[in-house]
Order: C-alpha cells, then sequence, then structure tokens
C-alpha cells in the first residue's frame, strides 16, 4: 500500500500515532476536553492489535492501571487534561519511586478547578514539575506543532523506558486540537527504546541494583523474576527501609540517574537567533506566534530570535544559557502569570534583561502583542 | 538422614525479606497470610504464575512476605493496579489484598467498578472495622456507637456489608469467612481463587490494639471468641429466624454466579475491530 506522503492531522490524532509508532500497547483514560480524541483514537486502534484498551472509572484508576501495566511489561499511556491531571499527581509519585516508565499527556486547558472549558492555557507548567509530593525529577516535554505531537510523543516513550520513570506530554488545547498538513517519518526511521531488563538468571536479580547508568533494569511480573515494588522508600532489594545508609543513596540515585544523562534533555530549537539582538523564549502554541513575532520584527528591521523549548523539565538551561548570552533584551511570552520565566531568569544570571509576558484570558498571545512588549521594554 | 519437610507456608514465605513483620500481637493478618500461603501451595499454582497486589494500611504489608512478584501500590488504588496487570498480562493469577478503608472508604469507586467489571481478579478484603495502621480512626465498618479516635464520642454513621456491596455490585464470587474460623478461609479463597470471574473474600479479623483497646473489646482471645460466636455458617443462616439471626454474622459462600467475563468480552471486540479493518483495507 502507498502510504500518503502529506496528511492532515489533528494534534491528538498525530500525538496517539506517535505513541503507536512507539510501542504503546496499553491505554487506560477517562473522557475530558480537550484530550478525549486521543482515548477515542486509542479505542479504536488497540483493539485492532489486540492490545488492551480500557476507559476506567476516574483519572485515578486510569493512571493506576497505566502503572500495572508497565510492571507487567507494557508500554503504557493515559491521556488527560487540568483536572484530571490532579487527581492523577498521587500515582504519579508512585511511578516516580518505583521507577515505572509511563507517558503521561495533558492537554493544559484552563484552570484552576474546572477554569474555562476549554479554553486554552499553560498554568499547568509547575505542576508538571512540581505537582506530585516529596522532592523528585520530572521530565517534560511540550510539542508546538502537529509534527511535534508525533515526534516528541515517541521520544516520551523512549526517554520513559531509557530512564524508567514517568514522562509527562504537556500539550495545550491550540496544538491538540489544530490541524495541519504534516509528512510523518517512515516507520522504519522511527527510533525506539526499549527498557532495559535482567538478564542474569532469577536467583541473581537484585531489582534495584544498577550499573554507571544508575538506571536499574526492570523485569516484567510474572517474568520469572520475582521481586517486591512498593511507594515506601526501598533498600537495592525492593523492601521498605529507613536506613539512612540505605535511603541517602537510593535519593541520590533517583535524582542522579537523570542528571547524570542532562545533556541528552537539552530539547530545544533555535529560530534565527545566529544574528539576533532580542530573543523571545516560547513553548507550545505560544511559541507559534513567537515565531510568527520574529519574522514579523525582522520586516521592521528588528533583529529578533526565537529559542522554542521542547522540553519544559528537567529546564533546558544550558540551552537557555547560550542563547542568552549577548541579547539586549529578553521575552519570554507564556499563557500564564510566568511559570517558566521565572525559570529564564533563574538561569539569567546577569547575562541578559529577562522580561515576562502572561496572558490569561483564554485567547493565544498574538504576534503584536510580543513585538509591542518588545518595544516596550527596548525604549 | 530423614529429610525434613518445613511445610507450604516455608515454601511460600520470602526468605530475603527481614523478619519480624509489622503487625501488632494479636493481629489476624498473620493467620490470613498462612492461610493465602496454604491456599496458593493447594492451588498448582507456580509462584511465577501469581501475582500479589496491595493497597496501603496493616493488610497493605502482606504481599511482601510472600515469595511470588509482589506489588504494594497507593492507598484505595490497588485494584486499579491489579486491572491492569491482569489486563496486560491474563494468563496471571492476580490477587488483591485490601482493609476495609482501602477497599470501601478511599477505594470504595474502584471496588463496584471492579466488580461491575468482571475481570477475572481475587480481592481478599480484610475487615477489622478500624484504621488499625493510623491508630485506630473510624472506618466504614466500624459499628455505630462504637468508639474511635476520631469518634471519641460515639461513632454515628452506619457501617458498609462488604460482602452485600460487592454482590450488588456484580462480583461473580462472594464470601464472608474470619481468621477464627481458618479452615473456612482456606476453603473461600481456594474458591475465589479459581474462580472466572471477580472474586471477593471479606475476612473479618481482630484488631485488639485499636478497636478493641478503645472499645473494652478485650485482648486477641475475647475478639476471637466474639467471632467465633457472631459467626453463623450461611446454611444456617438461611433457615434461621430474625431472633436467631439478632447479633450474627452469616460466614461462608454467600454467591457464586457465571456472569459475562471482561477479557472474553474483550477478546471479541478485538476480533470484530480486526475484521472490520481488514475489511476496510481489502
Amino acid at each position: 500500500m502507498l502510504r500518503p506522503k502529506a496528511r492532515l492531522l489533528q494534534g491528538n490524532e498525530a500525538a496517539s500515532m506517535g505513541a503507536l509508532a512507539a510501542g504503546c500497547n496499553f491505554f487506560a483514560g477517562y473522557p475530558i476536553t480537550p484530550a478525549s480524541e486521543i482515548t477515542e483514537y486509542m479505542s479504536r486502534e488497540l483493539p485492532v492489535r489486540s492490545h488492551p484498551f480500557i476507559q476506567m472509572e476516574d483519572e485515578i484508576a486510569s493512571i493506576g492501571a497505566c502503572i500495572g501495566a508497565s510492571l507487567a511489561g507494557a508500554k503504557a499511556m493515559t491521556a488527560t487534561s487540568g483536572p484530571g491531571f490532579s487527581l492523577m499527581q498521587e500515582n504519579l509519585g508512585y511511578a516516580c519511586i518505583a521507577e515505572t516508565p509511563l507517558v503521561v499527556v495533558n492537554v493544559m486547558r484552563a484552570g484552576p478547578s474546572t477554569g474555562m472549558p476549554t479554553n486554552v492555557s499553560q498554568g499547568d507548567v509547575q505542576q508538571a514539575r512540581w505537582g506530585t509530593h516529596g522532592d523528585h525529577p520530572a521530565i517534560v516535554l511540550c510539542p508546538s506543532t502537529v509534527l511535534e505531537c508525533y515526534t516528541l510523543m515517541v521520544r516520551a516513550f523512549n526517554i520513559a523506558e531509557r530512564f524508567r520513570t514517568p514522562v509527562i506530554f504537556l500539550a495545550d488545547e491550540v496544538v491538540a486540537h489544530m490541524r495541519e498538513k504534516v509528512i510523518l517519518p517512515e516507520e522504519d526511521e522511527v527510533e525506539i527504546i526499549d527498557r532495559r531488563r535482567p538478564t542474569v538468571p532469577p536467583d541473581w536479580y537484585v531489582p534495584y541494583k544498577t550499573d554507571g547508568s544508575l538506571i536499574p533494569r526492570l523485569a516484567d511480573l510474572g517474568s520469572g523474576y520475582r521481586y517486591h515494588v512498593t511507594g515506601l522508600v526501598h533498600d537495592d532489594r525492593g523492601f521498605p527501609t529507613r536506613r539512612a545508609d540505605e535511603v541517602e543513596p537510593f535519593y541520590t540515585r533517583l535524582f542522579g540517574k537523570i542528571s547524570r544523562h542532562f545533556n541528552d534533555l537539552q530539547l530545544t530549537e533555535n529560530y534565527m537567533t545566529e544574528d539576533a539582538d532580542y530573543l523571545i523564549i516560547a513553548y507550545g502554541c505560544t511559541a507559534r506566534s513567537a515565531q510568527a513575532a520574529v519574522r514579523l520584527g525582522r520586516e521592521q528591521g528588528i533583529k529578533l530570535g526565537l529559542l522554542k523549548l521542547q522540553i519544559l523539565w528537567p529546564f533546558p538551561r544550558r540551552a537557555v544559557e547560550s542563547a542568552l548570552e549577548g541579547k539586549k533584551a529578553v521575552i519570554a511570552p507564556e499563557l500564564n502569570m510566568g511559570q517558566i520565566s521565572r525559570e529564564v531568569k533563574r538561569v539569567n544570571d546577569g547575562r541578559s534583561l529577562v522580561y515576562r509576558l502572561g496572558k490569561m484570558n483564554g485567547s493565544m498571545i498574538t504576534p503584536d502583542e510580543i513585538l509591542n512588549r518588545l518595544r516596550e521594554v527596548a525604549k | 538422614m530423614k529429610q525434613i519437610h518445613r511445610g507450604v507456608v516455608y515454601d511460600w514465605l520470602r526468605h530475603d525479606k527481614k523478619f519480624p513483620h509489622v503487625w501488632c500481637p494479636g493481629c489476624g493478618l498473620g493467620i490470613l497470610l498462612g492461610s493465602l500461603m496454604r491456599t496458593l501451595a493447594a492451588s498448582g499454582l507456580e509462584k511465577d504464575e501469581v501475582a500479589l497486589v496491595s493497597g496501603i494500611g496493616c493488610s497493605g504489608r502482606l504481599p511482601v512476605y510472600v515469595d511470588v512478584g509482589s506489588v504494594h501500590t497507593t492507598h484505595g488504588r490497588a485494584l486499579t493496579f491489579a486491572t491492569g496487570i491482569k489486563l496486560f498480562k491474563p494468563k496471571l493469577t492476580v490477587i488483591v489484598v485490601m482493609g476495609d478503608g482501602d477497599a470501601t472508604a478511599i477505594g470504595g469507586n474502584h471496588l463496584i467498578h471492579a466488580a461491575r467489571r468482571n475481570l477475572d481478579i481475587t480481592s481478599i478484603i480484610v475487615n477489622n472495622q478500624t484504621y488499625g495502621m493510623t491508630g485506630g480512626q473510624y472506618s466504614p465498618t466500624t459499628p455505630p456507637g462504637y468508639k474511635a479516635a476520631t469518634a471519641q464520642y460515639g461513632h454515628i454513621e452506619p457501617s458498609f456489608d462488604i460482602s452485600a456491596l460487592s454482590a450488588t455490585a456484580g462480583a461473580a464470587y462472594v464470601a464472608r469467612s474470619t481468621v477464627y474460623h481458618v479452615t473456612q478461609l482456606d476453603k473461600v479463597l481456594g474458591e475465589a481463587i479459581a474462580k472466572r470471574g471477580f472474586g471477593v473474600v471479606e475476612v473479618l479479623s481482630p484488631c485488639p490494639t485499636n478497636l478493641g483497646r478503645q472499645n473494652k473489646l478485650g485482648g486477641n482471645v475475647e475478639m476471637m471468641k466474639t467471632l467465633k460466636q457472631s459467626a453463623m455458617r450461611i446454611e444456617h443462616w438461611e433457615k434461621a429466624s430474625e431472633e436467631e439471626r439478632a447479633g450474627r454474622i452469616p460466614i461462608g459462600t454467600l454467591v457464586d454466579r457465571d456472569l459475562p467475563r471482561y477479557l472474553e468480552s474483550y477478546k471479541k471486540v478485538c476480533e470484530e475491530a480486526a475484521r472490520r479493518r481488514q475489511e476496510a483495507c481489502a
């Protein structure tokens, strides 16, 4: 069969297709706008492949089923929006401490609470980082185009599998619901990473013992490796412990397994930044307005560039630091009151002048609003 | 030299787990642990064919002592994890251990939906009528009038009948037993695990440390005696008069029925989906 090269796809559709391309073989979810298209897509496609799809009784149950399936060997995903994402926070922490690979999609809508169903927002950026209790690392990817819904979703699964950790796919209502012409990569062009499973005989398997990567090997439940999984802090064998000499290495490794590979997680894109005097740092749907602002600004003689963030957490400070270098001023537009701009200010450390541009009225930031803000600060 | 057989409990116990266990003297959970291991040994299942899942609370600490794949999940959510495990690995025998607060308060929603869905999962709900681990606060099964750490003037809420709740929600198998009636407990656990469909075994168990102390119910011996005296086999219960039933609790197999099972139905969905896709592509 000939594959059509170009097709018109919705962001949520492309995200679902990316998940399937990455090997997603389990989905549990609960309906919520603007994420329901993903749940519906998976309910149509997974049975064709004889993989489980289930609509659970709530979002807590959805992520719980995904963690259970992942421990049994599945590449599992759930999809939700703000209210459901809030409900998932406790189990998200469980996936973190039990080091369970998992992809959680949060298509952001305006909150808090029921907020404005379902106008666009980027208000869950800090929640995605700090939503679950207790200090922990977090990995959060953020698409700004329909194509990125596909490509970043593949990366989300690969990162989850490689690092044995939940990955949050933080889309927004505009990117999830809009349709664009996209040319998807051929299936054989998609790089797929699977979790490392134990190769030693079951008697030798120590579930949380690691090598230099700090990422332990994960055995599927029922595969001959019998061990204990718990949300309690545990020793190398997986048994609960409160001994300081076992607890401290555990936490150190939990953070270290991400920070040791920090350079692999600098997912950003530069747009006309080489000769830029002024810089916009943006993500999600706001990056689209920012890109237009760069073009408009350049037509008007302003040397403007864009650094687009495709990963929000861990904050890609290497890429941001070098982009800040030598800029007269930097604007961080976003659909909240300054959740990423505070991070930019944190890493700026005197390199440039950083200004926020927050908007919370249920609509996108326009290119003109960005340019006006620039004129204001560049006076 | 004569080989000493140490017994099935020794065989199914996880030997690299540090002891002593976490439970108070007089707790019924140790009896349930023994019963579960005897039942598993008698079931003919291999250790690698079993996944044992629990929530949070005293009962949540049970799976770690059994030499099978064990998952100690979050409070109230054990059934959701178990659902994911069973859906992805249908060949695994999935057994869930919960407490009364775990299963019917914070996890009540998951219990009724799991029962309705009818996956092949066995739920063991240990009912000690209190939140033991946190110090004896009232649970959905604390009887009205009882004292609790959060009901110092007497508990005012009616209590759940866990077995009736599970049956109404659609469980294929429901049994009630106690840690006093161990022979029966072994039997109903075996039936529930063998049952094709969602099974619930409600296990009445004493908590002398918290429920007993606050309500002057005596120690473990007195509370075990109460279990012995208040329980009535379902066969007798069905013939008993209202007067004879007063203050008594029916035990035994309460529900055993065949209902459409989720995994079989889902298999048909997959076949239909594949057929339609093939037609569309042809």
